[in-house]
């Protein structure tokens, strides 16, 4: 729909928005370029170089605070991980040392295989529950507005309130979900004090909060698919699991590609309500990787280490970025 | 004006059905259609209500469990609404806990935060929407890369920079780090590349200055983006914790947030009164959300992040 971009925007674009229409691009950037041509107003020298500076002050507020409290400590940390630091103060360079200690230490690897978990565990069933729900919301129903906001409710509720409700709701003695389950005649379960199920409760309460955000993605997916498709397989005699399955599931496609990859960031970057709920344990059975870099670097002290095992974090997710954006450009050039 | 707003942020129509898109089975016009699509839109309704209902139930569960005394817990057989109904405890959590003063504090920190960010977020958006200047690909990737980079991973150096500026404990060490916000310069932009460029163009003709321009022409353009980043800005530094956490050092300036953390520290849970003080730090976002629901959708819908 719009002009071949070029490769200098990739970074401006190559992201999807929801709603389909992008504005066009391009044009809006060019238009102040050769300004003041219009020169008809004798001012054109000045507002030539009006327009040349202005850009800079309007975005100079953001670029004095990035730079101090952004680029600032992202490379501070990227020298830290090439660092032997103790406490607060200097460090003494060590190449890297940090990077190979990460490599063969097996709570490291244990990290990562939470991570791998935790992600695993939140991304499929918080993209399945919304699109399930997106799909069921996607009609006239009564009370269907109410309905709705109920689902996008957890949305805004912070991570340590979610953290303290869900720690009160699963609490072994007194908690109602296993007053619940004798109820009815299951075993009781020890949802935060053993080391198997904690994970269970960590991503549950997090797949809460997130069904929201997915089902948000998928609506507005489903309403840009073209009525007049559905319509007409069902004159031919489609019922509606053929319909899902060979029009509407192919066309979220690009979608769902875009909500794993988002997910899986969400999930690597997901810290509150791990830290607050179970800090990690019991054992480590839900230490990730973001949890083990605060450990690391607040429990042990041990700066230079944690800012490596945090290098290694951001270039996964800076890696699954790029992956993003792929799936945007592509997806752009097929429609 | 307001035409201008279809172009991006009002394009997605989520809180409202497509024209068309009724999805069930033809209006039952269809042989089969009457019956079993009647039958199968109450059941698909039911499990919608059921559903929501689960998803409600934490919420919920907060407001049963401040309102019972001792914190309705299931020791004795399992119940799901308190006894008798008794609003003494806020009463007391006020008084234990310096919670008018935490909730002053996210107020001031979260409005302040607000003001911050969304002006320079719409300076910086404007600037990368509608000229062209040198570096300015590489200045926006640079801006949203930093989104990348989890708080928890430069946390170190950010409270070495906050301890030398001399702001350990006090309410800018929490809104400067966070009021330049790479997803907020994003959405700016997304939605002011959309403004048509004649109206600059013919402002700039008659002699307007850059900034009058800015002020004159763009912003009343704005309104629909000024709402979704004061809203979405306002949730997302109302609940903000680990860097709270970290640099509030004293009970008397925690955030929310924060201080709802130093209650689960307790050795026992008085659980009626976590629940009470939880209940209070939802309330404000919760009444933002109803109140907002549709521009904060909008503004998750298309920023793709929270």
């Amino acid at each position: 729909m719009t002009s071949v971009p070029t490769r200098s925007e990739a970074p401006a674009d190559g992201r999807i928005s929801v709603g389909g229409r992008r504005p066009s691009r391009g044009r809006g950037a060019g238009a102040v370029g050769g300004t003041g041509g219009a020169g008809r107003s004798g001012r054109s020298g000045r507002s030539r170089r009006e327009s040349r500076v202005a850009p800079w002050a309007f975005v100079t507020p953001s670029l004095v605070l990035f730079s101090v409290f952004a680029f600032a400590p992202i490379l501070a940390s990227v020298v830290l991980s090439f660092e032997n630091v103790q406490v607060f103060g200097g460090g003494t360079f060590v190449g890297l040392q940090n990077y190979q200690t990460m490599l063969t230490t097996p709570l490291f690897w244990e990290a990562v295989k939470n991570t791998l978990i935790f992600t695993v565990g939140t991304v499929p069933t918080s993209a399945a529950l919304g699109l399930l729900l997106a799909i069921m919301l996607n009609r006239k129903l009564p009370g269907r507005g109410i309905i709705r906001s109920l689902y996008f409710l957890p949305m805004v509720v912070s991570g340590v309130a979610v953290s303290l409700v869900f720690i009160w709701m699963f609490d072994s003695n007194d908690g109602v979900v296993d007053a619940f389950l004798q109820a009815i005649g299951l075993p009781r379960i020890g949802w935060l004090t053993s080391p198997d199920w904690a994970m269970v409760t960590v991503i549950l309460a997090v797949v809460w909060g997130r069904i929201g955000f997915c089902m948000v993605t998928y609506l507005a997916a489903l309403q840009g698919i073209n009525p007049s498709l559905l319509e007409a397989a069902q004159i031919d005699g489609a019922g509606s699991w053929r319909r899902f399955t060979g029009i509407t599931w192919p066309l979220l496609n690009p979608t769902t590609y875009m909500l794993i990859v988002l997910n899986v960031v969400f999930s690597l970057q997901a810290f509150d309500v791990i830290y607050v709920m179970t800090g990690g344990g019991p054992g480590f059975s839900t230490t990730v990787l973001i949890q083990y870099i605060f450990r690391s670097a607040f429990t042990n002290g041990q700066m230079g280490y944690a800012s490596a095992i945090g290098v290694f974090l951001v270039v996964v997710l800076l890696l699954l970025t790029l992956l993003r954006n792929r799936i945007a450009k592509r997806t752009e050039e097929e429609s | 004006m307001t035409a201008v707003g279809a172009g991006k942020t009002s394009g997605v129509r989520v809180l409202d059905p497509a024209p068309g898109a009724s999805g069930s089975s033809g209006a039952g016009r269809r042989r089969r259609g009457s019956t079993r699509g009647a039958v199968g839109r109450w059941v698909v309704w039911a499990l919608l209500a059921l559903g929501a209902l689960v998803m409600f139930f934490p919420v919920y569960w907060v407001f049963v469990t401040a309102i019972s005394p001792g914190g309705l817990s299931q020791g004795s057989g399992f119940s799901l609404w308190p006894k008798h109904f008794d609003l003494s405890v806020f009463a007391r959590v006020f008084e234990d806990q310096p919670i008018g003063t935490w909730m002053l504090n996210s107020t001031i920190i979260s409005v302040a935060s607000v003001l911050i960010s969304v002006s320079i977020s719409l300076l910086a958006g404007y600037a990368f929407a509608k000229y062209r200047f040198r570096g300015r690909n590489a200045l926006f990737a640079l801006m949203l890369l930093t989104i990348m980079v989890p708080i928890q991973v430069i946390v170190v150096p950010e409270f070495v920079i906050i301890s030398k500026l001399g702001l350990v404990n006090s309410y800018w060490s929490v809104i400067l780090p966070s009021a330049a916000q790479g997803i907020c310069i994003f959405i700016a932009r997304q939605f002011l590349v959309a403004l048509p460029d004649e109206l600059i163009e013919a402002a700039r003709v008659d002699g307007a200055s850059e900034l009058r321009i800015f002020l004159r022409v763009v912003l009343p353009m704005s309104g629909p983006l000024i709402a979704v980043l004061t809203i979405l800005t306002f949730v997302w530094r109302w609940n903000d914790f680990i860097w709270p956490l970290v640099t509030l050092q004293t009970s008397n300036r925690f955030t929310m947030s924060v201080g709802l953390n130093s209650l689960n520290g307790a050795y026992s849970h008085p659980w009626d009164q976590i629940m009470a003080v939880t209940l209070l730090s939802m309330i404000p976002v919760i009444i933002v959300f109803l109140i907002f629901q549709r521009q904060f959708v909008q503004g998750i819908a298309e920023s793709g992040l929270k």
